[in-house]
């Protein structure tokens, strides 16, 4: 089957904008999470994110993109113009048809569409913008990049909350192992405005800790919810062997994906992550021996720590393969994390370095070898990268450094 | 590949004029339409006052008080009609290993209802600019993010399988089952529930179109406001509803004795790369997404014996679409019957997709192709054989459907009998 490699990758993240200042942020495990700037908190109980510094979008796009794009499509086509940059991609000059665009969402462009509630609700229907019709749905990001870079393959938009952004991943695996070559795919989410905030709280997810370093502590005995947060990555993904060919460096290749979903709430059966890492190492045909770093969905709340502990537990044994959370320093990132996740993991891999989860101190209980407080060097051929939706999706992608 | 193939063995609808199955094809095949004056809310300040509304009740279909809270409409809608769906197949889902039975749900605009509505009182009637949280529903999370459209489906049947909601906006009925198909054809699953749901008939949605000037403002003749190929269409009809299918490998189908509807022969996506709203006269990127499944499928494009068009009724897309006809399938584009149900069933957004999958396979079974109603005196570059106001009887053994819908999405899906002999 053919191989799928990852040729370039485009950040944007609460911890750093663009790949370098991400990395080397993660690295030095520095935070981005910090009191919510985007809109006055004041009155909600929760009042942290992640937020991506120094972005200006007029500095990235042309003006006439600002007027019909959300926040977070202006981050996705920033992080799609990096990424393809990166990969020494010049989408002109290659066929149309062989290029394709996969992305995740959450919410879409929820605070666009919050700015046209307002209007509608307080002036009247004829002052609702024509962009409405498309600024806020899910399917924005894939459409917007398509347009701008000219990718007129096979697209595809997925929602399954935050396991989206790695399902999407494995979409444009399959895309490009039936036959298109070239596919730019990920996710960059967010929805940090009011109308966002609210309905991310009535998810009861969400941490009301106000101090920035003790807010989202996922596999510790004070874990009390996460940080929400924006941003995420776009990479771009070939055909290993057409990557090979016109000289183009890879950070990895993607070679196992799975995905299953929860037995309904209530039901005496086991959760679905456990199969879910089995079926994508067998997807890679790989043994959990050869798994040197785990990447973890790491939810922030005692029962989803709990599971996800005991999935890892039960695949690689008590403290059998390094686990670690940047996502500790950016919140989480919805249908931009998984993406995120993986950009961290290449890195990683490409580095020697399994970056640290901050802030935690982790309960004895779950037995995990989880990587804190200081980067760890390790040789790492192979990394796991986990993510879960809520509802109960549970997504898994093995990534695999190249020439193994 | 493994040569895996897939069987549609049931189907469950709910679309404008009758919940079920029976009662859709009812419809269609008498060419009645039910577009009609928007009820659900008052709509005199708007451009456009014609939708294509279902008369819904939740609990009469079998959903409980709670889930009926819990739910946005469009999840209902999803849930009833994939209850259809299995009872359709008589598939016995617990011979299946869980985690072999995977759910995709189409959705263009989510929970859009629920959020519309939530937001006005939230927003305390859009005077609040930080929403007041204390207003809130305790489900909102689950309209915000709508692969909860997924999890409902994934409870209702005991699905443990890879699940998730495609949402590619006006192709995602389409989109999401061939990504089903996908699934079961690479192994990753052996059922697929499968479909698509959107109920967006609300104030923030006819206002977003109306200012674009998307949908029709033919509200003196509300039933016969969707027009599609007719010289005198100005806009489509919003529409609601949804459509799932029981998808299955076909050897395993066919072993259990299924009735099988139709194979999935063929699917393919392109995208225009062109503007999020606006469509090139050409119709090259449709064209090259029905090559493609046709290819797929390995179907010559003059086997098809009836195209199931998009047909919204908006000037740009009939001819688009018809240019796309004639560059992919040729000569052949002036002898098959093709025709929109759009005509009587509205647009229902991503759900659309779906329903016309459904239309597709009931034409297949029934030998009938549905007409375009309303179709009088066909726009000048419109001239294929659109099945102008009555429905025809028409031996229907190989259909082509396909959608384009904002973002520049261009989806075509085959359908095929699979006992047909394989070149």
């Amino acid at each position: 089957m053919t191989s799928v490699a990852v040729t370039g990758m485009g950040v944007v993240s609460p911890n750093g904008l663009g790949t370098q200042d991400f990395w080397s942020a993660t690295r030095g495990g520095k935070s981005g999470i910090g009191r919510v700037t985007r809109f006055d908190p004041a009155r909600y109980p929760a009042q942290l994110a992640g937020e991506v510094p120094g972005f200006r979008a007029e500095e990235h796009l042309p003006s006439r993109l600002l007027p019909q794009t959300d926040h977070m499509t202006r981050l996705a086509l920033t992080a799609a113009d990096w990424a393809l940059a990166d990969a020494g991609v010049r989408p002109a000059e290659l066929p149309e048809f062989d290029m394709g665009v996969v992305t995740a969402s959450s919410a879409g462009g929820f605070e666009f569409g919050q700015g046209e509630l307002r209007k509608l609700w307080s002036q009247g229907s004829q002052y609702v913008s024509a962009y409405q019709s498309f600024a806020w749905f899910y399917a924005v990001n894939s459409g917007q990049i398509s347009i701008r870079n000219g990718l007129k393959g096979p697209s595809g938009v997925l929602v399954s909350d935050q396991a989206g952004g790695l399902d999407a991943l494995a979409q444009a695996r399959r895309q490009i192992r039936k036959g298109t070559p070239l596919v730019v795919s990920g996710g960059v989410d967010g929805a940090i405005c009011p109308w966002g905030w609210v309905a991310q709280l009535a998810g009861g997810r969400i941490s009301t800790s106000n101090e920035p370093a003790r807010a989202y502590l996922p596999f510790d005995a004070e874990a009390r919810g996460h940080v929400p947060g924006e941003g995420g990555a776009i990479l771009v993904l070939e055909d290993a062997e057409t990557a090979r060919r016109r000289g183009a460096r890879t950070y990895g290749e993607l070679s196992g994906y799975a995905a299953t979903f929860d037995p309904r709430p209530g039901s005496d059966r086991a959760p679905g992550l456990r199969r879910t890492v089995e079926l994508a190492l067998e997807d890679a045909g790989l043994a959990p021996g050869d798994v040197d770093v785990v990447f973890a969905d790491a939810a922030g709340l005692p029962d989803l720590d709990r599971t996800e502990a005991e999935a890892i537990g039960a695949v690689f044994g008590p403290h059998g393969v390094p686990v670690t959370a940047p996502k500790t320093m950016t919140g989480r990132l919805y249908a931009g994390a998984g993406p995120l996740d993986v950009a961290a993991a290449l890195l990683s891999m490409n580095d020697g370095l399994i970056p640290p989860t901050v802030n935690v101190v982790p309960s004895p209980d779950y037995e995990l070898d989880l990587v804190l407080a200081q980067p760890r060097p390790a040789t790492l051929r192979t990394a796991l990268v986990l993510a879960r939706g809520q509802g109960g999706f549970n997504s898994a992608v093995v990534l695999e450094s190249s020439g193994r | 590949m493994t040569g895996r193939r897939v069987a549609v063995t049931g189907i469950g609808v709910l679309a404008p004029g009758g919940v079920g199955t029976e009662n859709f094809w009812d419809l269609l095949s008498a060419g009645r339409t039910a577009t009609r004056g928007i009820t659900f809310f008052d709509p005199s300040s708007f451009r456009s006052r014609v939708a294509a509304e279902i008369d819904f009740d939740a609990e009469a279909h079998g959903l409980t008080p709670q889930e009926t809270r819990r739910m946005d409409r469009a999840a209902q809608f999803a849930v009833v009609a994939t209850r259809e769906a299995l009872t359709d197949s008589g598939i016995a889902l617990d011979a299946h290993a869980p985690h072999r039975v995977g759910v995709t749900v189409g959705s263009a605009v989510g929970a859009t209802m629920g959020l519309d509505q939530e937001y006005r009182v939230v927003s305390d009637g859009g005077r609040l600019d930080c929403v007041d949280h204390t207003y809130a529903v305790p489900h909102l999370y689950d309209y915000l993010v709508p692969s909860s459209f997924a999890a409902e489906v994934a409870w209702a049947v005991g699905a443990e399988g890879p699940s998730t909601v495609v949402s590619t906006g006006c192709t995602s009925g389409i989109d999401s089952v061939g990504y089903a198909v996908e699934l079961i054809r690479e192994g990753s699953a052996d059922v697929m529930i499968a479909g698509s749901s959107d109920a967006p008939i609300s104030p923030i949605t006819m206002a977003c179109f109306d200012a674009i000037k998307a949908t029709t403002p033919r509200h003196d003749d509300p039933e016969h406001a969707s027009r599609p190929f007719d010289g005198s269409r100005n806009g489509f009809v919003l529409g609601e509803g949804a459509a799932v299918f029981v998808l299955e490998e076909l050897e395993a189908a066919r072993r259990r004795g299924a009735r099988v509807y139709a194979e999935i022969a063929g699917y393919a996506t392109r995208s225009n790369a062109y503007h999020m709203t606006g469509l090139r006269p050409d119709g090259a990127e449709m064209a090259e997404a029905i090559r493609s499944a046709l290819d797929e499928a390995r179907i010559a494009p003059q086997d098809v014996d009836y195209i199931n068009a998009h047909g919204s009724g908006t000037k740009q897309n009939d001819r688009h679409e018809t240019a796309a006809f004639k560059r992919s399938l040729k000569d052949h584009a002036y002898r098959v019957p093709v025709s929109s149900i759009k005509s009587m069933v509205g647009h229902s957004l991503g759900a659309i997709g779906s329903i016309e999958i459904a239309a597709s396979a009931l034409a297949m079974r029934h030998n009938v192709v549905p007409p375009t109603a309303n179709l009088h005196t066909p726009d000048p570059e419109c001239d294929l054989d659109y099945v102008p106001l009555a429905a025809r009887e028409w031996t229907t053994d190989t259909v082509l459907t396909v959608g384009s819908g904002f973002g520049g999405f261009q989806s075509a899906m085959v359908l095929a009998r699979p006992e047909r002999s394989l070149a």
